[in-house]
């Protein structure tokens, strides 16, 4: 068994414990290629199906092919799609791109916001309906108790410290000091009334790792993430106004495994095009404790 | 391969870890000139144990090393090094670290010689099946590269690992600072010429041999997805050990059903015709049995595994509140999760000294126990000397997991003997060409077995058969089987000697069998009895599906130790007792409440 096929396992072994011990599940789906590999990893757990809602945060700044991309795979792939958004901040142009706040604010806005309320129910939640391709109001407010995310220990500092179940308390943040035990694949499936759990079966990947599996499962993605000839590509997708692309030549999945392997992105962080990291003191610590992805 | 180092606060693991990263080219450029230069601008001596330091700062920039784990390859295999804390405080991160890993290194200094952690660390590492374990004796240029020092330690740490069964594959002696066999041979030490740090790790071995030993696999879940037109019933799980193929024979415990495998799924493949630990699976099986998460799948003509639901474990406790006798916590092992109270208290060790301590009535925070557990409901395993990963579990206080412990040994409880009948029956149990599904959606209703019991003139028989009525008028099978029937029939040749406790346990037995048949055939039965106990009512859930049994206690309920479904108390009158219990029943889904 080599290592690509031992990292499937462990995280098909996570979601299925994770479906089976949480009646209230949900996964983000960020359209990114990590959380993509994992809605993937879903339909290899579940035999083709994705027995779970898949939520995504729209900021209405994402990137326009990103949510062209979104809405056909959730068609093909029969998914249960819901939407979140911060509407009343949109309303109210407590944005970036409005000049209004500076990116973490925007941040905290349009993302941990949004994403805290979508997931307690207090904020609407749009429900993808496959008859009239249209998003709808979905009527079911109950929180999920369950959220499972594609973070990957080796993005960035807090992330290297996750468990794969991880709690948060009823105002959704993380105590990062005191995490529980996690050992013998038993993790921290009872919670008390009011908590939820964030799942995070990719926490063993490398970036690498995403993209050797991507080739070998041949896992549509964004065309972002590839060279279109002008000499630059997305190594991490986000909104328009604060994510950039890196000088790459790479076309196709094969030419970026290829520059990762030659290690000439080694002494670049893979956010380095991501400008809201920079701006909360390097990591992204501060926005992940308040209930951040 | 995963490698824990660990060992006492300051013996020097970031050390050996800076100086192994250093001597095998595996830092980012120009890391080694810039800490050196930081060193040199703060006038402070250079240290290697910096550059892990270094690498935590350069992560909070986003560069992916991080101090928990530094990656690092040779020719031979990728490593992930886990350094893990040697604070005490921390042991329960420890235990998080190193449970990952399939190797040790426990750095122990040469000045200091063997220390608290030192030990504690060594006995963790054997609870939690690490056996591939090679003993640094660092800072060796502190004691002269004394041979006498290092003998002494080789000694006295040898003689404590032995004591608790652990043999380490080396020990050597090294100099982090220096860089002293660390991945070079030099003759700075002339009395030694074993192998390098890095030889060690190169040396041992992935774990392979779970795939030699009998098939097992915790069934994580039974999947139906009808709602998106498949009608596949695929049981899944992550195989433990040994492996499974088409058409091999399994049973599942602790319920003892029977089933071959037709098909082993996938989703984006062809179906394998076998598959082996640690492989997630999911297969379909030739009969419809009804099993669910808990149950432990193993072949037919491997060894079988212990059920029973009295264990003797080793465990340690991590929880801030001490584990105490009186309390219910919860065990987990494999998929399955058990109510679980603490028994009996053999002994508490001290991990530093190893030393028995006095009859404690409490397990204490980093406490390491011998005890007696018993379980509500029986559980299947093997024992930490036939199978470690199947002795495995975790025990679950207030939400949290608050320890650990291995399985080393079965314990007879109550229902052994019984328990074996029911195996045999199963084993023996021609499944019907009917699903249980398909019969239940026939009838519209779940089998269940309803005990009626309370004090001797509570009008048992009277609620019985006016819900009985209810429950025909509202279409469903349901039938309400009066003792006398049993007792003057299938127990005629008993009868009367009720006075043996065995002849007692034989009438229930004979009762829940009758039970038994009738769930099958997907009847809802009522049952009447005078002040059930809980002895009685075991005897029942060793026979019939426990999930199936709802206790229904009448009228004013003093000392019994029975764990009733719903108590019902001051209620006007039998119609209204009735009406109750058909709620219960709506409430558990044994019937539906009507659109």
């Amino acid at each position: 068994m080599d290592h690509l096929e031992n990292l499937e396992n462990i995280s098909i072994h996570l979601l299925r414990e994770a479906y089976a011990n949480f009646k209230n599940l949900c996964m983000l789906w960020s359209i990114g290629k990590d959380s993509t590999v994992l809605l993937w990893l879903a339909r290899k757990a579940f035999f083709g199906h994705v027995p779970f809602p898949l939520v995504h945060i729209d900021t209405t700044y994402k990137i326009p092919e990103m949510i062209q991309y979104r809405d056909r795979l959730a068609g093909e792939w029969k998914l249960m799609m819901i939407v979140g958004k911060n509407e009343e901040a949109l309303e109210k142009k407590e944005t970036f791109p409005d000049g209004s706040v500076d990116r973490i604010a925007c941040c905290r806005n349009l993302k941990t916001k949004a994403l805290v309320s979508t997931l307690n129910g207090s904020g609407k939640r749009y429900r993808y309906n496959h008859h009239t391709n249209r998003y709808e109001v979905d009527k079911n407010t109950e929180p999920y108790t369950g959220v499972i995310v594609g973070a990957r220990a080796d993005e960035e500092g807090s992330r290297s410290k996750e468990r794969y179940f991880s709690p948060r308390d009823n105002r959704s943040e993380w105590d990062i000091g005191d995490q529980p035990p996690e050992f013998w694949n038993q993790y921290k499936t009872d919670f008390a009334p009011g908590t939820h759990l964030r799942i995070h079966p990719l926490l063993d990947w490398t970036e690498l790792n995403i993209w050797e599996y991507i080739d070998r499962e041949k896992i549509p993605t964004v065309s972002l993430y590839y060279n279109q000839g002008d000499g630059t590509r997305y190594r991490s997708l986000g909104c328009w106004p604060c994510t950039f692309p890196i000088n790459s030549e790479s076309r196709t999945v094969t030419e970026i495994i290829e520059e990762l392997k030659s290690g000439q992105l080694k002494n670049v962080a893979e956010r380095s095009g991501r400008a809201q990291d920079k701006e909360d003191g390097g990591g992204l610590e501060t926005l992940r404790r308040e209930g951040y992805m | 391969m995963n490698i824990v180092f660990v060992g006492h606060v300051d013996h020097g693991k970031s050390t050996v870890i800076g100086r192994l990263l250093v001597d095998t080219g595996s830092l980012p450029e120009g890391k080694l000139e810039q800490v050196r230069e930081n060193c040199e601008r703060n006038s402070k001596p250079f240290e290697y144990a910096f550059l892990i330091d270094a690498l935590k700062d350069e992560q909070s920039q986003g560069i992916t090393i991080d101090s928990a784990r530094v990656f690092f390859k040779t020719t031979k295999r990728d490593y992930i090094i886990i350094d893990a804390p040697g604070h005490i405080e921390f042991l329960k991160n420890m235990i998080t670290g190193a449970a990952h890993a399939e190797a040790a290194l426990l750095v122990i200094d040469a000045n200091e010689g063997v220390r608290e952690n030192s030990r504690r660390h060594g006995y963790m590492l054997s609870m939690l099946g690490i056996n591939q374990i090679c003993v640094l004796v660092n800072k060796m240029d502190l004691v002269g590269y004394s041979q006498e020092t290092y003998n002494a330690i080789v000694e006295e740490y040898s003689a404590f690992l032995g004591r608790i069964n652990v043999k380490p594959s080396c020990f050597i002696p090294v100099s982090g600072f220096l860089g002293v066999n660390i991945t070079d041979k030099d003759k700075t030490i002339p009395w030694y010429s074993g192998n390098t740090v890095l030889d060690a790790l190169e040396e041992f071995t992935t774990a392979g041999d779970t795939v030699e030993k009998p098939f097992r696999m915790p069934v994580q879940d039974v999947y139906k997805f009808t709602r998106f037109g498949d009608n596949r019933r695929i049981i899944v799980g992550s195989i433990a050990s040994g492996s499974v193929a088409v058409s091999d024979e399994l049973l599942f415990f602790p319920s003892g059903k029977r089933g071959m495998v037709k098909e082993i799924e996938a989703f984006n493949a062809h179906p394998p015709a076998v598959a082996s630990a640690p492989a997630a699976v999911g297969f379909t099986l030739n009969e419809q049995i009804y099993i669910k998460r808990g149950e432990l799948a193993v072949k037919a003509d491997e060894k079988k595994p212990h059920i029973t639901s009295r264990i003797k474990t080793s465990l340690f406790w991590l929880g801030r509140k001490p584990m105490l006798a009186k309390k219910e916590y919860y065990l987990k092992i494999g998929s399955a999760k058990v109510p679980l109270r603490l028994e009996q208290i053999l002994r508490v060790i001290n991990a530093n000294s190893l030393d028995w301590s006095d009859i404690k009535n409490s397990i204490e925070r980093h406490d390491v126990a011998e005890c007696i557990l018993t379980l509500s409901h029986p559980i299947a395993f093997d024992t930490s000397e036939e199978n470690p990963l199947m002795s495995r579990f975790v025990i679950i206080d207030d939400y949290e997991i608050s320890g650990g412990g291995i399985i080393n040994e079965e314990l007879g409880d109550s229902q052994s003997r019984l328990r074996d009948n029911v195996y045999l029956r199963n084993y023996k149990w021609v499944t019907s060409g009917i699903p249980v599904e398909q019969r239940a959606d026939r009838y519209n209703q779940r089998s269940a077995l309803i005990l009626i019991t309370g004090k001797k003139d509570a009008g048992k028989k009277t609620i019985a058969r006016a819900l009985e009525k209810k429950l025909f008028e509202d279409g469903k099978i349901v039938y309400f089987m009066g003792i006398g029937n049993v007792l003057y029939g299938v127990d005629a040749d008993i009868k009367g000697s009720d006075i043996v406790e065995d002849v007692k346990i034989e009438h229930i037995r004979r009762l829940a069998e009758i039970a038994h048949l009738m769930m099958e055939a997907g009847i809802i039965l009522i049952v009447t009895a005078i002040e059930l106990r809980q002895s009685d009512l075991e005897i029942i859930k060793t026979i019939v599906n426990p999930d199936k049994i709802e206790t229904i206690w009448i009228g004013e309920q003093e000392a019994t130790d029975l764990a009733i479904d719903k108590h019902i108390e001051n209620a006007k009158n039998v119609d209204e007792i009735a009406g109750i219990i058909k709620e219960t029943l709506q409430e558990k889904r044994i019937i539906f409440k009507p659109w």
